[in-house]
């Protein structure tokens, strides 16, 4: 296993008032990210526990285009990923933030 | 329409969804009511395995299991459902101890059913021990919330089927839903293939295995109780009719399923396969049974089987 963090800034608030939020299941070639909004809102924080090693530099690169495209100000968003490929991740991480921007 | 369907919102693209393909929490907003969900020890508190970072293997928050409470056409019921997804829906120590501390609450509200979604191949072999306790636990837990008065159902058509200790503790509980791709053992097909060899289970005969463990055949002899079709709609419900009616666990209910089991080992103990149980039962053309819609099935069924009993 292998556990990486990155920080970002970003410009905005994740829209929404959502704290709290889920998707995925941790299986092979697949991951969940839990969302929680308790940063600052212009910070960004993704913790990542993966089975695959040695891929720092493809999440770093997967990340930092997330954050561009969503800005997901205020989210610390956790990953436990079971090998999933970086459309998963991708595709996971949006599932994420737009489930935080639902209103309750 | 019923009290049920005026609960929650109309949502027909959600209710006609595959109970077989979705995950536990689509499973736990199936059958509640809409927005009423409230999960115990939710992903947040991070309460996962303390054995799967020794096998360098990875976590999930909720371990592959979501407990809560919620409602059911207004009801309060308490809920389990587990994610056949990650580790096959697995019981380790945490997974099974959430599970035995619901139980256990149900046992001291005494009033308010439990509703538990498996979806398990049985014990994560990771955490063997560890795992079998808590199937130990999970079971004395569903007979001492029983005895309370709790009425406990099992919802079982996922992927991994309820293999395993998620089968006994199936067998303790006070009535189940099956669909067809729900199937319910102790010993899954590669294991039995396994031990005892190819000419005992040739686990690779798909049609082998889902006439022997397969909902269609568990509610024909008696093992499951309401037999439905793989949708959102039908395992909600089935379960919202069966907390309206099921009775209460006493003495006489377990002599009656005693002498119920021992009438089912007399009468079929000596078959080689359920095609000669379902002949044995008048089922009219037993090669049919496979293939039968579930409709034209539930009113065969109905006819035929064994289950009009004061037993389980």
């Amino acid at each position: 296993m292998e556990d990486l963090t990155f920080h970002h800034k970003t410009n905005r608030r994740a829209s929404g008032d959502r704290r709290l939020a889920i998707v995925g299941v941790v299986a092979s070639g697949n991951l969940e990210v839990l969302a929680e909004r308790v940063l600052p809102d212009n910070h960004c924080q993704v913790e990542i526990r993966t089975a695959a090693e040695g891929f720092r530099e493809v999440w770093t690169a997967v990340i930092d285009d997330f954050v561009e495209r969503y800005a997901p100000g205020g989210l610390k968003l956790s990953i436990n990923d079971g090998g999933a490929r970086p459309d998963t991740v991708m595709l996971r991480l949006a599932q994420a933030v737009s489930v935080m921007e639902e209103q309750q | 329409m019923s009290s049920a369907e005026k609960a929650r919102p109309a949502k027909p693209h959600e209710m006609s969804s595959s109970w077989y393909e979705a995950s536990a929490r689509q499973r736990v907003d199936f059958v509640l009511d809409a927005g009423s969900f409230q999960e115990f020890l939710g992903p947040e508190m991070r309460e996962v395995s303390p054995h799967l970072r020794v096998f360098d293997l990875p976590e999930q928050f909720d371990d592959g299991i979501i407990i809560g409470r919620g409602l059911l056409a207004g009801s309060p019921v308490f809920i389990a459902a587990q994610e056949g997804r990650f580790m096959g829906g697995a019981f380790g120590e945490v997974h099974g101890a959430k599970l035995t501390g619901l139980l256990r609450a149900a046992r001291d509200a005494k009033s308010i059913p439990l509703l538990i979604l498996f979806d398990t191949g049985g014990v994560r072999l990771q955490e063997a021990n560890a795992g079998e306790l808590a199937i130990a636990e999970i079971m004395r837990a569903v007979v001492e919330a029983r005895t309370a008065g709790v009425k406990i159902i099992g919802l079982i058509g996922g992927r991994a089927g309820c293999y395993g200790g998620g089968g006994l503790t199936a067998g303790c509980c006070s009535a189940l839903v099956v669909s067809e791709q729900g199937r319910i053992a102790v010993s899954g097909p590669e294991v039995i293939e396994t031990n005892r060899g190819i000419e005992e289970f040739d686990s690779r005969d798909r049609a082998l295995v889902w006439r022997t463990m397969g909902g269609k055949h568990r509610h024909l002899i008696g093992a499951a109780d309401v037999f439905v079709d793989d949708t959102a709609k039908a395992f909600r419900d089935a379960a919202l009719a069966l907390v309206q009616t099921v009775a209460a666990l006493t003495l006489e209910t377990l002599l009656n399923e005693q002498v119920r089991l021992e009438k089912r080992l007399q009468s079929f103990g000596a078959s080689g396969d359920a095609l000669d149980i379902w002949k044995a039962i008048g089922v009219p053309e037993a090669a049919s049974v496979p293939g039968m819609p579930t409709e034209k099935f539930v009113s065969l069924a109905d006819k035929l089987r064994s289950t009009h009993h004061d037993a389980r």
